[in-house]
């Protein structure tokens, strides 16, 4: 953002002592009402419509429905979050989001390094770009139509798992883990890709010089460098598999996380309650970001 | 010239995450027709009784000139146009009649129904007796004029005026039909032909993780029906007036079942194509469910209406309080309840239509015998979906009845333990 500021020379098509002139002087006169100027749409943008309906959000958490009617009665209570305080399911719930999210983020990373690194640092230019292209080529289907292709495969009666293997997972929380990692994974591979790509093979060599063994060089050179390519993708996996309820839907079987939850408050016309349950994967994902800024890889981000 | 540098906006690629197949289906209804106006207006300036003061409004005094398109929220196979199956269609000659081109949304469960409402979008809703009331306590439907629908005549008399389509001698709706919540079975793999809920309630039935169950607190008054013949000491004498103790035996009968089941269906096209692969083999159905599979892979499944009998439901016609085409949906209520419509929905849905008319009309002529469509006495012993309240509806008095709400939290906690 701070780009804007560096202000170019302005050249000016007015007459001497036309408006355009008199307002390109004045502006650059006051780089600051130039700087208020470039920035202030943007900056409505995200303070009016994206913090707003937080704001919003916020507040029709505390409103309450009425049971019978479905109707919204908009008298303020805490009512909402303490029931999801006190009860105790909903804990069961974010636990398992919370695991279903991790374990997708480890499994993209545990595959996302090597294929980067192969990408990066071994791989010639053109095997490189084809690999490149094959990282991103998933994100051209349908997230849709990508899930229930898993359907097929995953199906615990006569999928192709079982056809072939003999063994299938079937739809519960262990197909929902696999889909979402497969969904995942390029918004894991890319960023790492470009963290290797950056970090200079001279590196490696220097560790390898000094004696460092793959997984030394690895431990003490590649991670630490890498680390904020890794937070940048945990961040995208991590947050897109908190707030996914469709391909849990399609090949979770019986299980729910938060999003299945508010998808079901908000089908039962109870949207305070949905909105009061939309709150937790916020915290959440304020909670993970903090722990990610007190390890100090959002400086180097 | 002043040199504008755009800033970058980000902008996170979301996918549009459509959740049903369903409404797919339903926009193809859009595309089907070209023909738009001259819709017949059938002034029929009837002297209309104004019913009492209510949330929606008071009802329509004629049915001008259609509007060229109608909103429909319907249950699945209520509003067919050929699109799910070519022979199956009774919505285009609709069309072509009145002029209002269709647009059909499928309302999976009742809450869903009442929440699709609440939008405004819509012009009408074929709603199960526990959305009837909840509709018109909330405001979200209009008195309906039934003098403006000439097939309302010859509708079975013990549909009309019912404690779930009337309000204090105003009608709310015109009925459409009635029938059972069915048991379904794949005979290739249940190869012993169930005939009672026991069959997803067995905790060591064969067929565990191949069970599937109605994604919905409704389905609380399956379990409450079965334990009512079962279990006679509990004292049930309707599934939806349960107090606390049949209740809390109504919930620990659903939690055996939970490990039994594979899934659960709320999306009838997700539960047509489960029974097809092969990966759900048992469980509650609708008939209409049992002809999708019949049309893509005869001879797959199965249905019996259990010897407990069965929760069922009788559906009805409502207009939106805020319609924006309200005569189409005049003309649709007096459509859907003429007999050949009526016979052609009631057959393919497999239900009883609620106009005897129709009877004459089916392709099988047993069907309105089969579903003992002008039986009252028959419809009477039916446990009719309806929103259980705190005053109990089992005629007791009593008022100590766990209402809807609690309901939808016991099932909530149910399905996401």
């Amino acid at each position: 953002m701070t780009d804007a500021t560096a202000s170019a020379p302005i050249v000016s098509s007015g007459s001497p002592g036309g408006l355009g002139r008199r307002l390109s002087r004045s502006l650059s006169r006051h780089p600051r009402v130039q700087l208020g100027g470039l920035l202030s749409g943007p900056l409505l943008w995200l303070l009016l419509i994206y913090v707003g309906s937080l704001g919003a959000l916020l507040l029709t958490s505390l409103y309450t429905t009425d049971a019978f009617t479905g109707n919204v009665v908009k008298i303020i209570s805490l009512d909402n979050f303490r029931e999801l305080i006190t009860n105790p399911t909903f804990r069961t719930v974010t636990l398992r989001t919370v695991g279903i999210a991790a374990t997708v983020t480890v499994i993209d990373l545990v595959l996302a390094l090597p294929v980067a690194f192969f990408m990066a640092k071994v791989a010639s230019r053109r095997t490189r770009r084809a690999l490149a292209v094959a990282v991103v080529l998933p994100l051209w289907a349908s997230y849709l139509v990508k899930a229930y292709c898993w359907r097929v495969i995953l199906d615990p009666a006569g999928g192709v798992l079982r056809k072939t293997f003999g063994f299938s997972p079937g739809f519960g929380v262990t197909g929902a883990v696999l889909v979402l990692a497969y969904l995942w994974l390029p918004y894991m591979a890319l960023p790492i890709y470009v963290g290797l790509e950056k970090l200079p093979n001279s590196l490696l060599d220097a560790s390898g010089d000094l004696g460092g063994r793959t997984l030394r060089t690895f431990w003490s050179v590649v991670l630490p460098l890498l680390k904020p390519s890794i937070i940048a993708g945990a961040i995208f996996t991590f947050s897109l598999s908190l707030g996914d309820y469709i391909a849990v839907q399609i090949v979770g079987g019986k299980a729910q996380t938060i999003g299945n939850l508010i998808y079901r408050d908000f089908g039962a016309s109870n949207l305070p309650a949905a909105a009061a349950l939309a709150v937790v994967p916020v915290l959440i994902m304020i909670g993970f970001l903090v722990l990610v800024r007190r390890s100090g890889a959002l400086e180097s981000l | 010239m002043t040199t504008t540098t755009s800033a970058p906006s980000h902008r996170t690629d979301r996918r549009t995450r459509r959740s049903r197949l369903t409404s797919g289906l339903a926009m193809a209804a859009v595309v089907s027709l070209v023909a738009v106006g001259c819709g017949s207006s059938k002034s029929t300036s009837s002297s209309g009784t104004v019913g009492p003061k209510t949330p929606g409004g008071t009802a329509q005094q004629s049915v001008g000139a259609g509007e060229g398109q109608l909103d429909l929220i319907a249950w699945a196979g209520y509003a067919e146009n050929g699109s799910n199956d070519p022979a199956v269609n009774w919505v285009s000659k609709f069309e072509t009649d009145s002029g209002c081109k269709v647009n059909v949304k499928v309302g999976n469960t009742s809450d869903e129904m009442v929440q699709l409402m609440k939008t405004g979008q819509y012009d009408g809703v074929s709603a199960s007796g526990d959305a009837t009331l909840r509709l018109v306590a909330g405001g979200d439907v209009a008195p309906v004029n039934t003098d403006l629908v000439p097939n309302y005549q010859d509708i079975s008399p013990f549909l009309k005026m019912t404690q779930y389509n009337s309000v204090d001698g105003q009608a709310f709706g015109i009925p459409h039909g009635w029938g059972a919540n069915l048991l379904m079975w794949n005979p290739a793999v249940v190869t012993t032909p169930p005939d009672s809920w026991s069959a997803v309630f067995d905790s060591n039935s064969p067929y565990k993780g191949k069970i599937t169950a109605y994604d919905s607190p409704i389905y609380i008054a399956d379990a409450a029906l079965y334990l009512m013949k079962t279990q006679p000491d509990l004292g049930i004498k309707n599934p939806f007036a349960l107090n606390q103790a049949q209740f809390d035996a109504s919930i620990a009968l659903l939690k055996t079942q939970k490990p039994l089941v594979g899934e659960y269906w709320a999306d009838y096209l997700k539960a047509a194509d489960a029974f097809e692969k092969g990966s759900l083999v048992l469980g509650t159905t609708w008939q209409v469910i049992a002809n999708t599979i019949e049309a893509a892979q005869p001879g797959t499944v199965k249905t019996v209406l259990p010897r407990e009998g069965a929760t069922a439901w009788s559906d009805t016609w409502m207009v939106s309080s805020k319609a924006k085409h309200p005569n189409c949906m005049y003309k649709w209520m007096d459509y859907i309840t003429s007999p050949s419509a009526q016979a052609q929905v009631a057959e393919y849905f497999g239900e009883a239509p609620a106009n005897p008319k129709a009877c004459g009309l089916t392709t099988d002529k047993q069907h309105c015998a089969v579903f003992h469509a002008t039986d009252a006495a028959f419809a009477d012993q039916l446990h009719y979906w309806t929103t259980p309240t705190k005053a109990c509806l089992d005629g007791s008095g009593n008022t100590d009845c766990l209402d809807y709400q609690q309901w939808t939290q016991a099932w909530n906690d149910l399905r996401a333990s």
